[in-house]
């Protein structure tokens, strides 16, 4: 339905905005990165949004690889943020 | 091999070269360094030899290298180039022998004659330079150059002179190239051309051009010392004197006074520059610090600072007489480079010999040194007499000329007072050390005697210099009208300037 | 010479596994990696230079669906540039990391941002372009937390915050995009790109996510402590070349992509951040008391530069005079690279040879380290934008756009900005020289000091006086 890939798309951009606050105005670094994930949460409901054709057409595949692309670049870049935050308070608990 | 393409390259090169390698060499390989020094010096020499003998016969020599679409870096050979190139190469072999002598047992010596040979090919490769472009280049790797110069002691003052000379030089080099790119913008790439290339622009382009005009004079006139961009020169004394030598009498401040004889005569043109007005502006700039630099050395007792604003005011004849109009004016002008060049030398090289030999760096500490190193104070003698223009010595050549030339421009009100005034205070902070030198007695002691009296009175290295270039001086004045001198070589570029 | 492409992407990917997998002949198997790769770009700009542009549709795929790789003459420039830091920055570092555990996961890391780079410069559409982008960033914040130390972490950390940041405000641009374009190639989109909501607010988004990672002045905040905590070979290649990767970015989608769209006002915003960017960053590197520092604010100063062209591009009509200021711009970005790569490279060696890198106490320096100095010299040349240097050209061009369009702003900007780095440059040598005599033993060359000297040569003299080919190159395919 046209309704359903509005709702999907302000969503998306709504929870993009919602990342984005959080991203500039919290002050750890882990919140940081939370916000960042859920930034990242909103452009995947955009492009899944964007991906829609149709009543009863197949959905476009290449927003679809997009996102699945997008969580896994996602995945690695937070995974490496905690393995450095991991690091930065055994530094702080060796001083 | 084209001939005509390579010469200029190897000209530069000849210098070049034998300066990369002796950066490499250690401190005590003495014999290769004087060897790599030498043969670069008579190997340059002999090639300005051909270079005058093809450019008298109107032979064209030109080398082109394109470093980016509408700029081409381009080395052509024409009169005025000729006559730069002849002075810096005779003066840098000269000095490099007068260095051997007075560097030795220095530390950095390596170092030392790397740059120097460094800012040799920079001066060439700047007086062969057939466009502005070109000309900016080399004028900004001479800034480069000849900071490690300057700074060689090491000393804190060493440093500081350097970094205020720096601070001038490339404050003014940046004027210079934003006056080259606007230049750029408007007229297009600006060969040297005799007669100028601009008047051809039409009339609207006059405002700009007149600015742009300024700006280069600026650029160009902090290296040439003119009043009030010469605020470097004083503290770059604390170079040794060699370097002090090299800078005045041939590189640095006779590039700017170049510069600007280039700028008027092969850019604007000299007709079309009196026509914007510009001129009177520039001979007022050469009058007032021609005047101002004669007035600071009276209170100098520091013999290189006397020295040092003796040439603030010199220097600027050259710019007098670009300003006056008409063929003997040009002549007194262009003359003057060559003639001052060897005239200051050995006045800087005496300097040198009296403070290496006797530790004096005080004109109050000369008194009859004349009687312990007569050559070297006959030398100066010869050198002072020519600065302040007693016949025969060259001095009193461009001098005269400058002084017909202003008659004949009608510029006489005015020229004359500062020609004479100079004259007048020349005589003031000249005669008097002369004075003290021959006619009084010494004192007790030199302040440090370093190189005992033997044979000669001083080592050979010392001694030969200043008397070569003090018998070359002479030698400009007695001789004056024979063909290839200095004369005969300036009244041919004023002849094709104008056109005659 | 199509197929150089892919090896430019498949020999360090390669080598990275290879230096995995083989801890032991890791070095052997970097810098035999780093040759190769090196050939395989020059043969690209050989080929590009005889035969045009380059595309190579990986499996065989058409544009559209598949991934396609393009070169052109700019990007063939940036990969051989790419190429020539890396290796040389690969010997250097070869000597660098003296402990085989710090080499272990130096190497793979190292061949991985290799990767990304030539992968990001190979894109063809944008898509790609954000993979290639996330996979760079995050390979350099991994290699800036090399350095161990609590300061490094902590720069490493803000660097992938911000990095992340940047690549979420570029993907969500190009979602959108896509979602008015139903295209992500860029050939395609150059055509068919026009001025509306959709493309605005795409460019603004992407953009701005591009200024985060090229530290676009006042988003440079997290570059100094980053590059400045980094190990030496490290520091070089981000300076050099990771922050240089998001600008050719925002130049393909201004210039290319965009250039429809883009705004005089547009432009010229960035150029007033540039021009912040030369004189904040300027200032600051005078200040700075540690030379890595000081090399890291130069980059963000130099950095302005580069968008002080953006106005000046926009200002003058498509044509000669345009061309030859977007070749004044690369020629700074290429200079800037080899100069600063070369300057990190030669700060690595007096950080090991004097255990500090602080300016004040370098004295007599310039005698136990001669040529180094004299790297340092030759690279600030560069940085200064004096002849015979390709920056000189480069800003030769600056300043001839800045009059020839009336914008005489940018011009005094750009002259405060060179005088400023004379001044940070001449206080380093100033620092460096000292009374004590030269040792007396003749000049050599250290096989660490090669990599230095030969980048910082190529900077202040190969650039200037080869100039004239950047130029011809850049013709191609723009």
């Amino acid at each position: 339905m046209m309704t359903a890939q509005w709702l999907y798309g302000l969503t998306g951009c709504l929870i993009v905005a919602l990342g984005l606050r959080g991203a500039l105005l919290h002050d750890s670094l882990l919140q940081r990165i939370v916000a960042i994930n859920v930034m990242g949460a909103g452009v995947f409901l955009l492009l899944i949004a964007v991906a829609y054709r149709g009543p009863g057409l197949a959905p476009d595949p290449l927003p679809h690889a997009l996102v699945l692309t997008g969580i896994v670049v996602a995945v690695s870049a937070t995974a490496l943020a905690l393995a450095l935050v991991r690091r930065l308070h055994a530094e702080r608990d060796d001083d | 091999m084209n001939w005509d393409t390579w010469l200029l390259v190897l000209v530069v090169a000849s210098s070049l070269l034998p300066g990369l390698v002796i950066f490499f060499l250690r401190e005590d390989s003495h014999r290769l360094r004087t060897l790599l020094n030498l043969a670069g010096a008579i190997f340059k020499l002999v090639l300005v030899g051909i270079l005058i003998w093809g450019v008298f016969h109107e032979h064209v020599y030109e080398t082109r290298w394109t470093l980016a679409p509408g700029l081409d870096l381009v080395l052509h050979a024409d009169t005025l180039s000729v006559l730069f190139v002849t002075l810096s190469t005779v003066l840098w072999l000269v000095t490099t022998v007068y260095a051997i002598g007075y560097l030795e047992n220095a530390a950095h010596r390596s170092r030392f004659f790397g740059f120097f040979s460094l800012c040799v090919s920079a001066t060439v490769g700047l007086a062969l330079a057939g466009n502005l472009f070109t000309f900016v280049i080399f004028f900004e790797l001479l800034t480069l150059v000849t900071y490690p110069l300057v700074a060689h002691r090491g000393t804190p003052e060493a440093v500081r002179g350097a970094r205020i000379y720096l601070t001038y030089t490339l404050g003014g080099g940046m004027l210079l190239l934003i006056g080259t790119v606007w230049l750029y913008v408007l007229a297009g790439p600006t060969a040297f051309v005799e007669g100028g290339v601009l008047s051809s622009l039409p009339a609207e382009y006059h405002p700009q051009l007149k600015m742009i005009f300024v700006l280069l004079i600026i650029g160009l006139g902090v290296k040439a010392a003119l009043v009030p961009l010469h605020g470097w020169l004083p503290h770059a004394m604390v170079a040794p004197a060699p370097v002090s030598a090299l800078l005045h009498a041939v590189a640095v401040v006779k590039a700017g006074a170049f510069g600007i004889v280039r700028v008027v005569y092969d850019v604007y043109g000299v007709n079309f520059t009196d026509q914007l007005g510009l001129l009177t502006g520039l001979g007022i700039a050469a009058a007032i610090t021609i005047v101002y630099g004669s007035v600071m050395a009276l209170f100098q007792d520091n013999l290189k600072k006397r020295l040092a604003y003796s040439t603030v005011s010199q220097v600027s004849y050259i710019a007098l007489g670009t300003a006056i109009l008409g063929p003997i004016g040009t002549i007194g002008g262009i003359v003057h480079l060559v003639h001052q060049g060897i005239m200051k030398i050995t006045l800087f090289f005496a300097a040198g010999n009296y403070a290496e030999t006797l530790g004096i760096h005080k004109v109050s500490e000369m008194n009859g040194v004349g009687r312990r190193m007569p050559a070297t104070t006959l030398a100066f003698s010869i050198a002072a007499l020519g600065m302040i223009g007693v016949p025969p010595v060259a001095g009193f050549v461009s001098k005269w000329y400058l002084g017909l030339g202003a008659l004949e421009a009608g510029m006489a009100a005015w020229v004359m007072p500062v020609l004479i005034i100079s004259s007048v205070l020349n005589a003031a902070y000249f005669l008097p050390v002369l004075y003290r030198a021959w006619f009084r007695d010494p004192g007790p002691a030199w302040p440090a005697e370093h190189i005992p009296a033997a044979r000669l009175e001083t080592s050979a290295a010392l001694l030969w210099p200043p008397v070569v270039t003090a018998i070359l001086a002479l030698a400009a004045g007695l001789f004056a009208s024979a063909p290839y001198s200095p004369l005969e070589w300036a009244t041919l570029i004023a002849e094709r300037e104008y056109g005659l | 010479m199509t197929d150089a492409m892919i090896w430019l992407v498949a020999l360090p990917l390669a080598g990275a596994l290879a230096t995995l997998l083989l801890p032991r002949s890791a070095t052997a198997a970097a810098i035999g990696t780093g040759l190769a790769t090196t050939i395989a770009a020059g043969l690209l700009l050989f080929g590009v230079a005889t035969q045009g542009a380059q595309q190579y549709e990986i499996g065989g795929w058409t544009a559209g669906l598949g991934i396609a790789l393009r070169a052109d003459g700019l990007s063939a420039l940036l990969l051989m540039m790419t190429a020539l830091v890396v290796l040389a920055a690969s010997v250097y570092a070869s000597a660098y990391f003296k402990r085989p555990f710090e080499r272990a996961r130096f190497w793979p890391l190292w061949l991985l941002l290799w990767t990304s780079l030539n992968a990001l410069l190979l894109s063809g559409d944008l898509f790609n372009l954000y993979v290639t982008l996330e996979l760079l960033g995050l390979s350099a914040v991994a290699l800036a937390s090399l350095g161990g130390k609590h300061a490094a972490v902590e720069a490493a950390l803000r660097y992938l915050y911000v990095g992340l940041l940047g690549s979420m405000m570029f993907l969500a641009g190009v979602s959108l995009i896509y979602a008015g374009y139903g295209t992500l190639d860029l050939a395609t989109l150059a055509r068919v790109v026009e001025p509306g909501p959709v493309a605005w607010s795409a460019l603004a988004m992407m953009t701005a996510g591009l200024l985060l990672k090229t530290a676009l002045f006042p988003l440079h905040f997290w570059l100094p402590p980053a590059h400045a905590s980094a190990p030496a070979p490290v520091s070089a290649v981000l300076s050099a070349l990771v922050v240089k990767a998001a600008f050719y970015l925002v130049l393909r989608l201004w210039l290319d992509v965009f250039a429809n769209v883009v705004t005089p006002v547009a432009a010229n915003l960035l150029g007033l951040l540039g021009a912040g960017a030369v004189l904040w960053g300027s200032w600051r590197a005078l200040q700075a008391e540690r030379l890595k520092l000081l090399a890291a604010y130069s980059t963000v100063a130099q950095l302005g530069y580069l968008f002080l062209f953006f106005p000046l591009l926009l200002a003058l009509p498509p044509g000669p005079a345009r061309d030859l200021a977007a070749g004044g711009l690369v020629m700074l970005a290429l200079t800037h690279g080899f100069a600063k790569a070369g300057l990190f490279l030669a700060i690595g060696i007096i950080q090991q040879r004097c255990g500090h890198d602080t300016i004040r106490e370098l004295g007599g320096t310039a005698q136990r380290l001669p040529v180094t100095i004299f790297a340092i010299a030759l690279a600030g040349v560069a940085l200064i934008g004096l002849p015979p240097s390709g920056a000189f050209l480069g800003k030769w061009q600056l300043l001839a756009g800045a009059v020839a369009t009336g914008q005489w702003w940018w011009l005094v900007v750009t002259a405060i900005g060179s005088l400023l780095a004379a001044a940070y440059i001449f206080r380093v040598l100033g620092h460096a020289f000292g009374h004590q005599p030269y040792p007396n033993q003749p000049v050599t060359v250290a096989r660490d000091e090669w990599p230095a000297l030969l980048l910082a040569a190529m900077a202040a003299l190969v650039l200037g006086l080869a100039g004239a080919s950047v130029w011809e190159l850049l013709e191609i395919g723009t």
